[in-house]
């Protein structure tokens, strides 16, 4: 085998880089800011055009953004980023060079064909579907198309990604059992195998019906089917977040994990069982019994959740015990306070922690509740659910690790610093908020994907709380808030891309403290205690305890139904 | 680290720290506590989803309402025929593009069997103010054994998209104190 390809030796990190996985790193990376610039401003217009006092679109604009919001930001960002994720956790960890460069820039051209084609047929103005173009909404055939070209692009990066932890396996690039944040990644691939073999068996179909071949598309059967696509879609992204939160705590801080079992066992629960989850969306559906809710949607006795609760622990646990090795031992919470709050690959890492857990999480698990689900589906409490975990998880965090990939893998210093250090704080802060007042309108009853809630020219209105228009309104604000944040982000990484001063040898960035290299020994008496980060688990455990019963006790005063 | 392979080789075979197994102990067991809530509210709780549906098309589910409608409409507003069906009976409401209809009156305390289905596409039955949302398909007949048990007009939103139409797609529903009508 050739094994002559260029590469360089990172000088900060002593990682060897090489020059075919660098530049699809750097390709697929600089696509998904632009469609994340992009999607992003769609969703700016939609929270603006549901603030009642600024109402900004007209009703078919409203649809066809909304529609342009999901598919640019849901699918288009996130996969284009994960597959910069995936060539990062094999080519740069495994110090190995990408299997069969040639297939992966194939899958790029064809996700990106596929994602300026669905563009396109939405802006068109005939494929206004939503994000889940449920049948019998019928979209453009190109719309569809789109679609399927990208999940095929996204496949060959998979397997891509699958050759390279062979190869390097077989090079013998690295000793012993692969990182773990390449296990984590490799959870994510193997999801995203699922995920698009489920997309290929409804929108094929689907694509077909939409010119005529096939008739009829069972409402239900779709739903079910798509819903394999679309929620473990997410699951993508959770088992490729929480590999990127131990990325970050690895190279900012030197972290290691408490326990490689553990953590590798949670990961391997979400192989098993986040697929599931399609359940999630069918709760109140007909001709589904109770029985297969009730199952399904818990994950086979949340046993996804369970993998998710450790993850909740052992990432500030290791961010722990890997301070405390440095001597921040003061008290409980030293190690926190003392932490780089000023650097934002940390800052950002730890706000998407923090916000996908206590909203994402909990909410989450609170609306999947068979019974639950009845005082909750499809109002707005939806996305508010889905913008704490997609975007307050994952986007933060795939934007925290931006700031390691610009020095580490453009070798650019980052322009702008002060922006970069506050960017975290304001998006995060402009998230929370779109995620707790979309929340609190959906407990009053507003529906998600609606245009105008007070429905002027109904014949039969009806007219919403008072406090419900005051809640869109401040997601409003928040939405603005989270747009400066975001373009302040595409500002600094497009920026510093272009105009950021060149790492040759520098050693000034992503620096890990050798000391904190030996943070833990598994087992041994070293093993520090984390008392802090027990505290912090206990609180969040109370909150979702409460959260969980306070729902239970909404949904016994509605009328009985059986 | 997280980004190295473990330091050593044998990781499986490490001990798992306290504060960890403490942790996954508990996490499992109120996994267990959420998964038998749910059973548990199947027994002895008052809110729970019918499994009762059937397929049917939308002429037959049509037919059946009109039915309904024919038999106990008892004034009409905005163009709608109001319904007061006896306590106990079978209720229809349809869904179609972009109304819900008839306008239904209910008794407070009294006991129906509400079907829901589609004319053509899917829908989102949003009751409101009490929040009760259920998806509506065509095709799919779905009973609901209802007991309204607050009186007042309760407005009928739809909250699956369906359309440039969506937003005005609104009904009403009232509940009445027994034997009166509105």
């Amino acid at each position: 085998m050739a094994t002559n390809e260029q590469y360089r030796i990172c000088q900060s990190t002593g990682l060897r880089v090489y020059k075919s996985a660098e530049n699809l790193i750097k390709a697929n990376a600089v696509v998904a800011v632009v469609f994340l610039a992009i999607g992003g401003l769609f969703g700016l217009m939609v929270a603006l055009t549901r603030w009642k006092a600024v109402h900004l679109l007209p009703a078919d604009w409203f649809y066809l953004v909304l529609t342009a919001h999901g598919i640019n930001v849901l699918i288009v960002w996130i996969i284009f980023f994960e597959m910069a994720v995936l060539y990062f956790a094999s080519a740069v960890l495994l110090g190995c060079r990408l299997a069969t460069p040639r297939w992966a820039w194939a899958g790029f051209v064809l996700m990106l064909i596929g994602a300026i084609m669905t563009n396109v047929a939405v802006l068109q103005g005939d494929s206004s579907v939503m994000f889940t173009s449920y049948v019998p909404l019928k979209a453009a055939p190109s719309f569809y198309l789109g679609i399927i070209l990208f999940a095929v692009g996204a496949l060959v990066g998979c397997f891509v990604f699958f050759g390279t932890l062979v190869l390097a396996k077989q090079e013998r690039t690295y000793e012993g059992s692969v990182p773990l944040v390449t296990f984590g990644a490799t959870v994510a691939a193997i999801i995203a195998v699922f995920t698009i073999a489920s997309g290929a068996i409804i929108l094929i179909p689907t694509f077909l019906w939409s010119f005529g071949y096939i008739s009829h598309i069972d409402t239900l059967m779709y739903r079910t089917i798509w819903w394999g696509l679309g929620h473990s879609s997410q699951q993508i992204n959770v088992a490729a977040h929480i590999s990127i939160w131990y990325l970050i705590s690895a190279v900012v801080l030197g972290a290691k994990p408490l326990s490689e079992k553990v953590s590798r066992g949670a990961f391997l629960l979400y192989i098993l069982f986040l697929q599931l989850a399609s359940a999630h969306h069918l709760l109140v559906d007909p001709g589904i019994s109770s029985e297969w809710k009730v199952f399904n949607t818990s994950y086979a006795i949340y046993l996804a959740v369970l993998g998710s609760m450790i993850h909740g622990l052992t990432v500030p646990g290791q961010i722990e015990a890997a301070q405390r090795k440095k001597g921040f031992n003061n008290g409980l919470f030293e190690w926190l306070r003392k932490a780089p709050w000023g650097n934002p690959a940390f800052s950002g890492m730890f706000i998407s922690l923090i916000l996908f857990g206590f909203l994402g999480g909990i909410s989450g698990v609170v609306m999947g509740v068979e019974q639950i689900n009845l005082i909750i589906h499809n109002t707005i409490y939806v996305p508010g659910h889905f913008h704490a975990t997609v975007v307050a998880g994952t986007t933060l965090a795939f934007m925290a690790v931006t700031y390691l990939l610009v020095p580490l893998i453009f070798q650019r210093e980052l322009v702008l610093p002060g922006w970069a250090k506050v960017q975290p704080y304001v998006f995060g802060i402009g998230v929370a908020g779109i995620s707790l007042f979309m929340m609190g309108a959906g407990t009053l009853g507003v529906p998600r994907r609606h245009w105008d809630i007070s429905q002027a020219d109904a014949i039969l209105p009806y007219d919403f709380p008072g406090a419900a228009n005051l809640m869109m309104g401040l997601n409003g604000l928040s939405a603005l808030l989270a747009g400066v944040g975001g373009i302040m982000f595409v500002v600094v990484v497009v920026g510093s891309i272009l105009f950021g001063k060149k790492i040759e040898s520098s050693s000034e960035v992503a620096k890990t403290d050798p000391a904190a290299e030996v943070a833990t020994k598994y087992g041994s008496e070293e093993h520090p205690s984390v008392p802090g980060t027990l505290v912090l688990v206990a609180v969040f455990f109370i909150s979702f305890v409460l959260y969980y019963y306070v729902n239970w006790k909404y949904l016994a005063e509605i009328w009985p139904l059986r | 680290m997280s980004v190295t392979p473990p330091q050593q080789k044998v990781w499986w075979n490490e001990p798992v720290p306290k504060s960890e197994l403490i942790w996954v102990i508990v996490a499992f067991i109120w996994g267990l506590i959420m998964f038998f809530m749910m059973v548990y509210w199947h027994a002895y709780g008052e809110q729970n989803l019918s499994n009762e549906s059937y397929r049917i098309t939308a002429e037959d589910y049509s037919a059946k309402t009109e039915a309904m409608v024919e038999k106990y409409t008892v004034r009409e507003e905005s163009g709608y025929p109001v319904v007061h069906p006896p306590p106990g009976s079978d209720v229809y409401l349809i869904a179609r593009l972009w109304q819900w209809w008839p306008i239904l009156e209910l008794e407070k305390g009294q006991t129906y069997r509400l079907h829901l289905s589609s004319l053509d596409w899917l829908h989102g039955f949003s009751l409101q103010p009490v929040n009760i949302n259920v998806q509506v398909h065509p095709d799919y007949e779905m009973v609901i054994t209802t007991t309204p048990d607050v009186a007042g007009e309760y407005g009928i939103v739809c909250n699956e998209y369906c359309g440039i139409g969506h937003h005005q797609m609104l009904g009403r529903l009232y509940v009445v104190d027994n034997g009166e009508s509105k």
